[in-house]
């Protein structure tokens, strides 16, 4: 039987039937974020990663298809998906480049998703169209320059005044942070022992005494804004605080949320290495034969695909388990933690698979490769989701 | 205006395939499917047609098994109002029969324009537009690169080899539509969500007799390698020769 067909165009990666699982619509976003993200993005991204520029341009375009929180309800101008739909645009965005999903997941599930989650009627109806709309551009401010793994040691205060509450402090690595018109700042009211008492506040980045700088010299994620904020006497009114958030968990809920769709997006990196590795090693010939005909490449391919494989079906049981509302945190964890190191061993496999070739960014492995040394860093280091899951099955915490 | 777009389900083939063990088919393995590329531009131009109205209705219409809601509903989400699928077990390769069961569905449905792809991704054969106007008895313009619609008439351009034609023609009209009048969109999320709710019929197809069947597929020969006549200006007579005796193409 004789095999025909370029492949020139992202096919993704179904080594079992894995699209038989998914459902219609689950495909038809999937092929419609594919298509973009061939048509719009790959076209760009190897020249704004040299650059150092995040494509502000591609913005209304992402906007307008839906790619903003849009596994957040209709009412509040968000496309309605179900988590696997929402897991599947994150691994397609991904497979682009990790610093476009990540700008997709800080809009959406660390800015939209607390105002959902968190916020009074009025934050929400006037928010979340405007962040879906991408006229707003969100940040999500936690991390501090002393307080990254350990973010209830935070030492950024609200303190309540008589016109509103008045914020302190320096914020850290906040991906969109320079170019976001709002940010979501988490304080504490109380004592800074204290991390019962972390609230979040809807600050927009024009308020006096905000500013936020680029962080220079990024020697991976360099198509993303990554930034510094600085809070000195920042004064928002009162109906600037998110109502129903309370204590480090409210911050941890909305990274539970970005984790889940790190976890697909590490996939859609993933399958783009594999992807390039298998058209690379099918026509680069040595010895007169393609490399993709020798044993040590093959094993390499079959590493990629089996992990690959893997990681699909195991996220597609924990979007399955979001939508029935019974995921817990710590399998977030697993899958984040798999999932991103899975896609940093392709990247690395299919980067040295390249030979020479593979060190430049006309090919997308080795971008891929610095990239996902952030991702495997931030959204809860590879090493403390290794924590929580030992917390998890020992019962004792070793942090 | 009321338009039908009619979308065929085709095989994807810029992805991998192969031909089946029967010699005549694809290896269904594998498979995917999707819009035929052709019939994509005819429902992004239908859709713009409606959208510059401001009113209308742009009814997408499918023949063939059961995998052809599916990409029914892609055009749904990219906006169209409704769907008809005509059911059968297979799509005839025999133009006429498909063309038959076509008219019989589109005939005093009161369509302004019938739209086609100018061929099939996958057969390319090119007839069934044609063919169905004509068992419509009405005009038909073929292969067109930009169509206008003012009143009760429509003018088409065509490009052919070294020269554009612009044809006139009246309502109800039957175009078939060539590429470069309209990139097809990209369904947005929400347009996706929306098609779920949107209404596919469902019928038999009055297929008509087949007369055509498929008797062998292969894959082109192997390129064998390439040969070296000589260098510079002096094997310039022999390549020219070779072009001329051995490959034919002078």
């Amino acid at each position: 039987m004789s095999t025909a067909g370029s492949g020139s165009r992202f096919a993704g990666v179904d080594f079992y039937d894995f699209d038989s699982l998914l459902r219609e619509e689950e495909r038809a976003v999937r092929d419609t974020v594919r298509a973009w993200v061939d048509e719009h993005l790959m076209p760009i991204i190897g020249d704004c990663y040299i650059e150092g520029r995040f494509p502000r341009q591609l913005i209304p375009g992402m906007a307008e298809l839906g790619f903003f929180g849009a596994n957040l309800p209709e009412e509040y101008g968000c496309a309605g998906l179900n988590n696997v739909a929402y897991g599947l645009i994150m691994q397609e965005l991904e497979r682009g480049d990790s610093g476009i999903r990540s700008f997709a997941s800080v809009q959406g599930a660390l800015v939209m998703y607390p105002i959902h989650a968190f916020g009074s009627e009025a934050q929400k109806t006037y928010w979340l169209p405007r962040l879906a709309e991408g006229t707003e551009i969100g940040c999500f401010g936690l991390t501090e320059p002393d307080y990254g793994s350990n973010p209830s040691g935070m030492i950024t205060t609200a303190r309540e005044t008589a016109d509103g509450w008045l914020l302190n402090g320096v914020k850290m690595w906040i991906t969109n942070g320079s170019q976001a018109t709002v940010s979501i700042i988490w304080a504490k009211t109380g004592a800074v022992d204290d991390p019962s008492s972390i609230r979040g506040f809807i600050v927009p980045t024009s308020t006096k005494g905000f500013t936020g700088r680029d962080q220079k010299g990024k020697l991976s994620l360099r198509a993303s804004d990554t930034s510094e904020l600085h809070l000195q006497d920042v004064l928002v009114p009162k109906d600037a605080m998110l109502p129903a958030a309370g204590g480090i968990k409210s911050p941890l809920m909305c990274l539970t949320q970005a984790r889940y769709g790190i976890s697909w997006g590490a996939i859609g990196a993933a399958m783009a290495c594999y992807d390039e590795a298998i058209n690379y090693a099918g026509q680069r010939v040595m010895f007169d034969r393609p490399i993709a005909q020798t044993q040590i490449q093959q094993v390499r391919l079959a590493d990629m695909l089996t992990e690959i494989t893997k990681a699909q079906f195991l996220t597609l049981q924990l979007g399955r388990l979001k939508d029935a509302g019974t995921m817990t945190p710590q399998q977030v964890s697993l899958a984040k933690r798999n999932n991103v190191n899975m896609a940093t061993e392709c990247a690395r496999e299919s980067r040295r698979l390249l030979g020479a070739n593979g060190i430049l960014a006309e090919y997308h492995s080795m971008r891929h490769m610095a990239n996902l040394e952030s991702v495997y860093t931030y959204e809860g280091t590879h090493d403390m989701h290794s924590l929580i899951l030992g917390q998890a099955v020992t019962g004792l915490s070793a942090f | 205006m009321k338009i039908a777009v009619l979308i065929k389900r085709v095989p994807d083939t810029e992805l991998r395939f192969s031909i089946g063990g029967d010699g005549k088919s694809l290896d269904q393995a594998g498979l995917k499917y999707d819009m035929s590329d052709f019939d994509g531009y005819a429902a992004e131009v239908a859709l713009r047609l409606k959208e510059a109205a401001g009113a209308g209705e742009v009814v997408v219409i499918g023949l063939g098994p059961d995998g052809v809601p599916e990409i029914l509903r892609k055009a749904l989400s990219m906006g169209a109002d409704r769907a008809v699928h005509l059911t059968a077990a297979e799509v005839p390769v025999d133009g006429m029969s498909v063309a038959t069961a076509l008219a019989a569905d589109l005939v005093g449905q009161g369509y302004d324009l019938i739209l086609f792809g100018r061929q099939a991704t996958d057969t390319g054969h090119g007839t069934v537009g044609a063919m169905t106007a004509a068992r419509l008895g009405l005009p038909c313009v073929t292969a067109i690169s930009q169509l206008n619609i003012s009143g009760g008439t429509g003018t088409a351009r065509r490009e052919l080899e070294g020269a554009t034609e612009t044809v006139s023609f009246p309502l109800p009209a039957v175009l078939t539509i060539d590429e470069g009048i309209a990139r097809a969109r990209i369904p947005s999320l929400k347009g996706i969500m929306a098609a779920k709710k949107k209404p596919i019929e469902t019928r038999p197809a009055q297929l008509g007799p087949v007369r055509l069947t498929v008797k062998s597929l292969e894959l082109p020969p192997e390129r064998s390698g390439g040969r070296i006549v000589g260098e510079g200006p002096d094997a310039v007579p022999e390549l020219v020769r070779l072009l001329r005796e051995e490959a034919k193409a002078l």
